[in-house]
């Protein structure tokens, strides 16, 4: 039988006569592992699942649009250098009348070669087969939308394609790369119930549209190292004379993008939140386990007496760290491996992927794991080492007793005329200096997490507050397939339950200083403009007669100030830039835009007023006939329900906002609970001789345990302004990195967030140490004035 | 009239177990020097019990420490047999106390979390050539309660599962540092029984410190120590029993 050295039974002992402090860290630890495998695994994971699908589905890598382009243009546009395949198709966003839905939904055609399968972006099929190439109604819809729909192969809804309207049949559904996040145009949110994608033999899209031998839409995959630019150049200046809208890669197409900041965003949580956790980690270990060996001093002594070597007793101490890095570790594990399926299970309900690779990779596991057990030897290395060092015949004899001196501060607190028990405290604060900084730390760590998770929720609101209910004040955006007529407007106006109608212009437009340029979306606003805004810190203001103003963002990107001119080129509109001053900006929160009011558009354009969209707001009891007017009326390409934008994406945040901020307090307590409890322990059994003679002079349990309880909580408020700091500044680090070309989020002060952080914190603590206080009462007197110290 | 050994004086090398040349001991603590030993000169023989005799502070502890390797002279050599201790490096002291020293302290340093007998596996894990934990327990008498806990444990029992601890080993030397010390008369017989009895049966050279001048009778030979020096020797013709020992 295998006998287990007597010196590691003593590790073990140990071990579970600590494991309340033990599991203290253990939790603290878990927490560090767990956020390292979720945020490394899931963006592991998302990262891994995108590659994999866009190399088995040939995502393209430059995409471009034109209003009308001659397929003929197809053999020039393969021949540009660096291209490996290109392919032309038609896509147009469409209106859709859905059965069970009252109002329009939209949807955007893609059409399918006449071959049979797409070279690019190929969908997937997922159920039902695909449309005949000779069908005139047959279609494939994208998966989400058809269970969100409940359509099943042989189903009907309708379409106004090329201004007529068409029954179609599903007879498939299908994932695509392209579609991976899937939004209608002015939304943030998947809304599957509202918006599809719509597949269609290229016979069938020729017809609708008009479009026999050209197209709209163009997708290009390209040599391994290849110059993604130089071919955007390229196919810009063969789509110019057609309408070409600009072509642009990856990192501008819609879906790819918002994977991109999600993952982006899975990162920067990797590298903020593990540390904060580690170092803790590190403070608590190194606290208990120079405790430890503070009280072990005569059996380190007798060890070495009986002849164990200094070497045996680092590893003993070290040893004693790496146990409780290991209950850290595999706790991390098990909730890290739970709470990624959690959230896989919420990405599930964004991300179309025919399958998200999920698997946390053995390599993160380990990765995890290292800084586990790193932080945890790093955390007793030092008391470890003291402990081997430490020479036997000194460590027999009873440590000293702490040298306390009487300095200036001392008056100040005779002055006081403070009780004793508060002396205590005080003068225990300022003997051990570092240890009441870096618990103050502790406290304050804690603190910070729950201030940065604070912040989200509040900066959302803003976000959605600032985007519609003052910039955009709609109740529907009517979308065309071209632009139309200003006309337009006034029909719109009579249609039922319409109060106000207000046309607007999108554009794309590269702005150019000097060698930097940023490509916009330019928007026309007709002057005095109601219904959608532009915004400044001082309220509603409005495009300019002449010159141009920009997203706050650009000014810097460009080397821009205000008043300077700018270079505007409108893709496939103007054939020369012409230069426009910058009269003002806005603060931007849906990417980067530029606004000019719309007549000083439509001059340089030279050309009668025209429209691409419609601003509608309508009477509360007249939008079911809205909607029925709207689904009959040809010409329109979409409507998009801002209302409803607005619900799903509040749903959508406010289910995962709870979630995430449960986590985080949970996180935040485990942090404060830890340093709070070791740090009682360790002050109870450095002080229980004080404590009890206290006792034994006639002190109360309670004036006794305020010693413990006044110390921690001392220090813990202490940290509340530091804790407001750091957090502060991780929300602003956080808000950074999560703002992207596709949303800005704005970091709003809400004192709400700092109060909630702290009361958690607080809790917590006073909690974790009246759990030690009890001890107090428990104290033997007697025993302990025999004991030798 | 015991055996031969019982006699002092002129001893060959082979029967010199530790011997000292102007061991001196200063310890500085901030300004102040206090001379814990100084220039002592002294013989242990093999096989006999010795008795350190003297004051707080006459340096009969530092002396056992420097002799056991925990501690190093400041001046002065000290022998183990043919060994010159004040040359070891630490790894080597480590080595030598694992070989060949066995301590017993005044407050039996047991660790709390072990039992009895897993307090004698602490040494048995580690020596060279050890007898079991049960037969060290046995010879103290404490086999029956060797899956005691130090807490469930009389002082004289920590104390006797201290010195089979000790004596676990096979030591050449026991040292022990007040060894009933904190014991009541009765169970400090007891504890100088065992000691006395591993001295008889195994002629474990031993050095026993105490105030209590009395221990002195059952000793071969006696050291008085004040500040510091060697001041008296005396050998002992006629040793008591620990139990004949008048407290």
């Amino acid at each position: 039988m295998v006998r287990v050295p007597a010196i590691d039974l003593k590790l073990l002992r140990d071990l579970r006569r600590l494991w309340a402090q033990a599991l203290a860290i253990a939790v603290v630890l878990a927490c560090g592992v767990m956020v390292l495998l979720i945020s490394v695994g899931m963006s592991g994971a998302l990262d891994r699942s995108r590659t994999a699908y866009y190399e088995r589905n040939a995502f393209a890598d430059v995409f471009a649009r034109a209003t009308r382009a001659p397929r003929g243009l197809l053999p020039e546009i393969a021949a540009i250098p660096g291209v490996r395949v290109a392919e032309a198709r038609i896509s147009r966003f469409v209106m859709l009348d859905l059965p069970g839905r009252v109002q329009a939904a939209t949807g955007q055609i893609v059409s399918l070669p006449e071959t049979g399968r797409a070279r690019l972006n190929r969908p997937l099929l997922t159920s039902g087969r695909w449309p005949d190439p000779g069908a005139v109604s047959e279609v494939v819809v994208n998966a989400p939308f058809a269970e969100a729909r409940g359509f099943r192969p042989g189903d009907l809804f309708h379409a106004t394609l090329g201004g007529k309207r068409r029954t179609l049949t599903v007879v498939g559904t299908a994932l695509s790369p392209e579609f991976i996040y899937t939004i209608g145009p002015g939304s943030l949110m998947p809304d599957h119930a509202g918006h599809g994608i719509i597949w269609i033999p290229a016979r069938m899209a020729e017809g609708a549209f008009d479009m026999t031998g050209a197209f709209d839409d163009l997708v290009i995959a390209l040599h391994r190292g290849a110059s993604e630019a130089s071919v955007i150049d390229a196919v810009d200046a063969l789509l110019d004379p057609y309408g070409g809208t600009g072509a642009h890669g990856r990192a501008d197409q819609i879906s790819h993008a918002f994977l991109d900041s999600e993952i982006e965003g899975l990162r920067v949580m990797a590298w903020i939140l593990p540390p904060v956790f580690l170092v803790i980690s590190i403070f608590l270990v190194n606290m208990v386990v120079g405790r430890i060996v503070a009280l072990e001093r005569a059996e380190i002594g007798l060890l070495k007496a009986l002849g164990y070597s200094d070497r045996a007793i680092l590893v003993h101490y070290l040893l004693l760290a790496g146990l409780v890095a290991l209950i850290g570790v595999l706790l991390g594990f098990a909730l890290g491996a739970w709470l990624s399926r959690v959230l896989a299970r919420m990405y599930a309900q964004f991300y179309d992927f025919p399958e998200l690779i999920f698997g946390i990779s053995w390599t993160t596991y380990a990765l995890a794991a290292l800084a586990g057990f790193g932080a945890s030897a790093l955390g007793a290395v030092r008391a470890a080492l003291s402990a081997a060092w430490l020479p036997p015949a000194v460590a027999m004899v009873p440590a000293p007793p702490p040298v306390f001196t009487r300095g200036r501060g001392d008056r100040l607190l005779a002055w006081l005329r403070l009780p004793q028990t508060d002396l205590m405290i005080l003068r225990s604060l300022t003997r051990w200096p570092i240890r009441a900084l870096t618990t103050l730390t502790g406290y304050a760590l804690g603190t910070a997490i729950l201030v940065a998770s604070g912040f989200m929720p509040d900066s959302m609101d803003a976000l959605m507050e600032r985007t519609f209910d003052l910039a955009y004040r709609q109740d529907v955006i009517l979308t065309f397939g071209q632009d139309a007529p200003a006309s337009a407007v006034d029909s719109v106006r009579r249609l039922p339950g319409v109060m106000q109608a207000e046309g607007q212009l999108w554009l794309s437009a590269t702005l150019r200083n000097g060698h930097r340029s940023e490509d916009v979306t330019l928007q026309g606003l007709p002057p005095g403009s109601d219904l959608s805004r532009l915004l400044d810190d001082s309220g509603a203001v409005e495009p300019p007669p002449i010159g141009i103003m920009l997203t706050d963002s650009l000014l810097p990107r460009l080397g821009l100030s205000r008043g300077a001119a700018v270079e505007v080129t409108l893709t496939g509109r103007l054939a020369h830039p012409v230069k426009l001053t910058v009269t003002g900006t806005v603060p931007q929160t849906l990417g980067p835009m530029a606004y000019m009011s719309a007549p000083a558009v439509e001059a340089l354009l030279g050309r009668a007023p025209r429209v691409s969209s419609i601003n509608v707001t309508l009477r509360e009891d007249r939008v079911d006939a809205f909607h029925a007017a709207v689904k009959q009326a040809p010409g329109l390409g979409g409507a998009i329900l801002l209302s409803d934008n607005r619900r799903a994406f509040e749903d959508t945040m406010a289910a995962n906002v709870t979630v995430m901020s449960l986590v985080y307090i949970l996180l935040g307590g485990a942090i404060a609970v830890g340093v709070a409890y070791n740090g009682a322990r360790i002050q109870l059994s450095e002080r229980a001789r004080e404590l009890a003679s206290l006792r034994i002079l006639g002190f109360g349990r309670w004036e006794v345990s305020w010693v413990l309880v006044g110390e921690a909580m001392v220090l813990a408020v202490c940290a509340q302004p530091l804790g407001w700091a750091i957090g502060y500044g991780i929300a602003w680090a956080m808000t950074e990195r999560f703002s992207s070309d596709l949303f800005t989020l704005p970091l709003v002060f809400n004192p709400r967030a700092f109060a909630l952080a702290s009361i958690v914190t607080l809790v917590s603590a006073l909690g974790a140490v009246l759990i030690v206080r009890r001890r107090t009462d428990r104290l033997d007197l007697v025993q302990v004035m025999k004991t030798r110290e | 009239m015991a055996d031969s050994n019982d006699q002092g004086g002129v001893a060959s090398a082979a029967d010199v177990t530790f011997r000292t040349e102007g061991l001196t001991r200063v310890y500085r603590t901030g300004e102040t020097q206090v001379k814990a030993l100084d220039g002592v000169d002294v013989v242990l023989l093999t096989g006999q019990l010795t008795v350190l005799l003297g004051p707080s502070g006459s340096g009969k502890s530092t002396l056992l420490n420097i002799l056991g390797g925990l501690d190093h002279a400041s001046a002065g050599r000290v022998w183990f047999r043919d060994t010159e201790l004040t040359r070891l490096s630490d790894r080597a002291l480590t080595r030598y106390r694992r070989d060949h020293v066995g301590f017993v302290f005044q407050f039996y340093n047991l660790v709390p979390s072990l039992t009895a007998r897993e307090n004698v596996r602490l040494v048995t894990d580690i020596a060279a050539d050890p007898m079991s934990a049960e037969e060290a327990l046995e010879r103290v008498g404490l086999l029956a309660r060797m899956d005691h806990f130090p807490g469930q444990l009389s002082g004289g029992e920590q104390q006797r599962v201290a010195i089979a601890r000790a004596i676990a080993k096979r030591p050449g030397v026991l040292l022990c540092d007040e060894p009933t010390g904190a014991l009541d008369s009765k169970t400090g017989v007891q504890v100088l029984e065992v000691l006395d009895q591993i001295n008889r049966e195994t002629g474990t050279t031993t050095a026993v410190i105490t105030h209590n001048a009395m221990i002195r009778r059952m000793a071969h030979r006696v050291l008085h120590f004040s500040d510091g020096r060697l001041v008296r020797e005396e050998v002992n013709d006629h040793r008591l029993a620990p139990h004949e020992i008048d407290w």
